[in-house]
């Protein structure tokens, strides 16, 4: 190629382009994340995003209870607080822990930006590049982000229809510590998994626990969705059983994501080192909020109003897996979900369910595509849809939609012959996902 | 006279992101230069919502659909409501890769267009998949280029080497619309040349050259920063340069577009090869008609208001192609 005369520009637009640090290199713009764009479109049902629906919450009320806390505790309010978060606000979380059979103390507790902010900072304290985590197959989007913002390297674990498989864990750590890889932890959302859907009932938490006591693997468990359980109790949470493990607690669903309140319950030698990476990272975790929420706590009826979320929840669930039912083409399947938001279905074979996005769109209803939740390539048969946000009503005739985009993309692979396998995309699909369903 | 102006950025396509940044670079281009400018979607109340700005310009930047299919227009014709860029029905020629093709092969004679192919999706099914793809091998051969018909960004965009990959192809070109184009791979230089129409007539704007990272000028390559390279002017001799601008200038002619179009084109063996068009190109921090304004020492600001006052001056007559 000739060289370029000196009046020619040449940029890349970024003259920061070769300055950035190796880790932010998928941080890129993507096709699918622009489709969901349009699923923000009120003519398209959306079963992408996982919003919690907080229009029930009682916001005449909260308002007048929030004048009163600026006008009694502003100034304090709207200060730095401390970095470990407030005090009053770790004891109320130990209240609300209780509730899944929790007994901690205050002083372990850290008050994070959500639970997003928690998994940064315990992967910030643990991780060094190319150290392995563990995560269900497959995991939380959001966790594998921060994860890749760190540079680990992600191992997926096999589930079945109780969640992750105690043997499987067991062979990964030993397998991936032959190859001389470090294991710092296990990344587990026991209930309704983020994507799937799955509850590990009791003794299944028992035995993952014992093989991660057994082989020395830190447990990291992420429990958004707990006190969401539809029918029955919430099962108790891991860290109940094992003091050892590490809680990701969050006020997203059972009250509401906008306040940014999450915390993490560590062992005390841990805690120390996650809260002045907490005072490195946002100097104190959003002060106003903490007040926010303990005066809903103290003033409200927060256990009623989960009582509403679940009723709420079911309700659309139930629309949900109606939907499936009768819409679904042949050759799919889903999972039932008892809690949580999402459901995870499994297309026909041959189906990509990235590559049906835009034909779903089309259809005006959205989804995200499974193989944002394994950092393996997998998944390329599974998407998740979420049941939390639409009404009833727009969830069956999402499900409608969608049962019609599968069925003409199931048409057009008849037509064309894709269902032997012989002429799939070789790069997006690595075959059908572990059977979850 | 005002200084209203509604940006129409948004819409239900498929590109809904990329318009919406689009239309918010114009829309602060167009109050830096002392408009007053109304950021709107397409939805059921755009009709009043226009009807209650006191005589204003249309700026549509919206990409794919309705936006740049002509319909939307078509509905400003009838309303005499005052826009920028070209009519409904040169829009709809223009928009639609099945019809333009052939037309700019027609119309703007001396210039090159791939060899293509455009077919629907119950075609297949009626005739046979397998005879089609047989014949579409022997006819374009390999490698080629498999799209949807109505479409742009790359969306549905898949470059095919051999036989086995074609079904997939076609079949994820489906997946955006029922008309898929299977054409001949043109290999060489890629460049875009944008037209614009500020008053004086249309003229092209220096050609901007697109060297992608990945080799692919894909999505992520289009609107992430950094993942491409573009030289302007183009590293192209003078000659080819001045081919460039003519083809440009051509198919912005014989599609019968006004004020502004993009022209993509590939150059091979000296001589360009028009490969698509563009009625709303792209106006986002990395799309390539602002590129091609700052080549030409003008200002993107100066441009947009350029063209409004064009639109503005214009009578409710529509110069149909």
């Amino acid at each position: 190629m000739s060289s370029l005369e000196p009046s020619r520009r040449d940029t890349r637009l970024d003259p920061y382009i070769d300055q950035y640090a190796d880790r932010t290199g998928s941080m890129t713009v993507s096709a699918v994340r622009a489709l969901f764009a349009v699923a923000n479109r009120p003519e398209v049902v959306s079963l992408a995003g996982g919003m919690p629906n907080i229009a029930d919450l009682p916001l005449a009320d909260l308002g007048a209870s929030f004048d009163q806390l600026i006008q009694t505790k502003g100034v304090q309010a709207m200060q730095y607080g401390s970095g470990q978060g407030e005090l009053f606000m770790r004891e109320k979380i130990v209240e609300v822990m209780a509730e899944e059979a929790i007994t901690a103390n205050p002083d372990d507790v850290v008050i994070t930006c959500g639970s997003q902010q928690a998994l940064d900072l315990v992967t910030r304290i643990f991780i060094d590049p190319g150290d392995v985590i563990l995560a269900e197959a497959p995991s939380y989007v959001g966790a594998m982000g921060t994860f890749n913002a760190y540079q680990a390297q992600i191992h997926h674990v096999e589930m079945d229809e109780d969640g992750l498989l105690p043997d499987a864990l067991r062979q990964a750590v030993v397998a991936l510590r032959a190859a001389g890889k470090a294991v710092k932890f296990l990344y587990t959302i026991p209930n309704f998994n983020n994507p799937t859907g799955i509850t590990q009932p009791l003794e299944r938490r028992r035995e993952v626990l014992a093989v991660a006591r057994e082989l020395g693997v830190l447990v990291v468990e992420d429990n958004p969705y707990g006190l969401l359980t539809i029918e029955g109790e919430p099962i108790d949470a891991m860290r109940s059983m094992d003091p050892e493990v590490i809680y990701l607690g969050s006020f997203s669903k059972t009250f509401a994501p906008g306040f940014r309140v999450g915390w993490v319950l560590a062992p005390h030698a841990v805690r120390e080192r996650l809260t002045i990476a907490q005072e490195a990272a946002v100097l104190s975790p959003p002060v106003f909020s903490q007040f926010a929420i303990a005066n809903y706590l103290d003033n409200f009826d927060w256990r009623g109003q989960i009582a509403t979320f679940r009723s709420m929840y079911q309700a659309r669930r139930d629309a949900m897996l109606d939907g499936l039912s009768a819409h679904m083409p042949t050759g799919t399947t889903w999972t039932s979900p008892n809690g949580g938001f999402f459901v995870w279905v499994t297309l026909p074979e041959g189906l990509d369910s990235q590559a049906l996005l835009p034909r779903a769109v089309n259809e005006r209803v959205a989804y995200v595509p499974g193989t944002a939740f394994y950092a393996d390539g997998f998944g390329s048969r599974n998407m998740r849809l979420s049941y939390c946000f639409p009404t009833p009503e727009r969830i069956y005739e999402g499900t409608r939609r969608l049962g019609k985009a599968i069925a003409d993309e199931l048409e057009m692979h008849a037509t064309f012959g894709l269902d032997t396998g012989e002429h799939r995309h070789t790069d997006r699909n690595l075959g059908p996902a572990p059977d979850v369903s | 006279m005002t200084d209203n102006v509604i940006v129409l950025a948004g819409g239900l396509s498929h590109e809904r992101d990329v318009s919406l940044r689009s239309g918010r670079r114009v829309a602060q281009a167009l109050r830096d230069t002392g408009h007053t400018v109304l950021e709107a979607d397409v939805n059921a109340s755009l009709l009043d919502t226009i009807a209650a700005v006191a005589d204003p310009v249309v700026f549509p930047v919206l990409h794919g659909g309705a936006g740049e299919d002509g319909a939307l227009r078509s509905v400003f014709d009838l309303l005499d409501i005052r826009y920028v860029g070209s009519t409904g029905p040169a829009s709809r020629i223009a928009f639609d890769k099945a019809v333009s093709t052939p037309v700019v092969a027609a119309r703007a004679a001396g210039f090159r267009t791939p060899r293509q192919s455009s077919l629907p999706h119950d075609m297949f099914r009626e005739l046979g998949a397998a005879n089609l793809i047989a014949a579409l091998g022997e006819q374009i051969g390999f490698p080629m280029m498999v799209k949807p018909a109505r479409s742009g960004s790359a969306l549905g965009c898949t470059k095919v080497t051999q036989a086995s990959e074609l079904p997939a192809a076609i079949v994820a070109a489906f997946a955006y619309g029922d008309i898929a184009i299977v054409e001949e791979f043109i290999e060489g230089v890629e460049v875009a040349v944008s037209v614009i129409d500020t008053g004086g007539g249309p003229r092209a704007l220096p050609a901007v050259e697109i060297r992608p990272r990945s080799g692919v000028y894909d999505y992520t390559a289009r609107y992430t920063a950094g993942e491409t390279r573009f030289v302007t002017p183009a590293d192209l001799s003078d000659a080819e340069a001045a081919r460039c601008a003519e083809l440009a200038l051509a198919a912005h002619e014989a599609l019968g577009l006004r004020d502004l179009s993009r022209t993509d084109l590939i150059v091979r063996d000296g001589e360009p090869v028009f490969i698509e068009v563009n009625v709303a190109p792209g106006m986002t921090e990395t799309s390539l008609l602002p590129l091609a304004i700052e080549a030409s020492d003008a200002s993107f600001a100066e441009v947009c208001a350029a063209l409004v006052r064009v639109a503005r001056q214009r009578s409710g007559d529509t110069d149909l192609p």
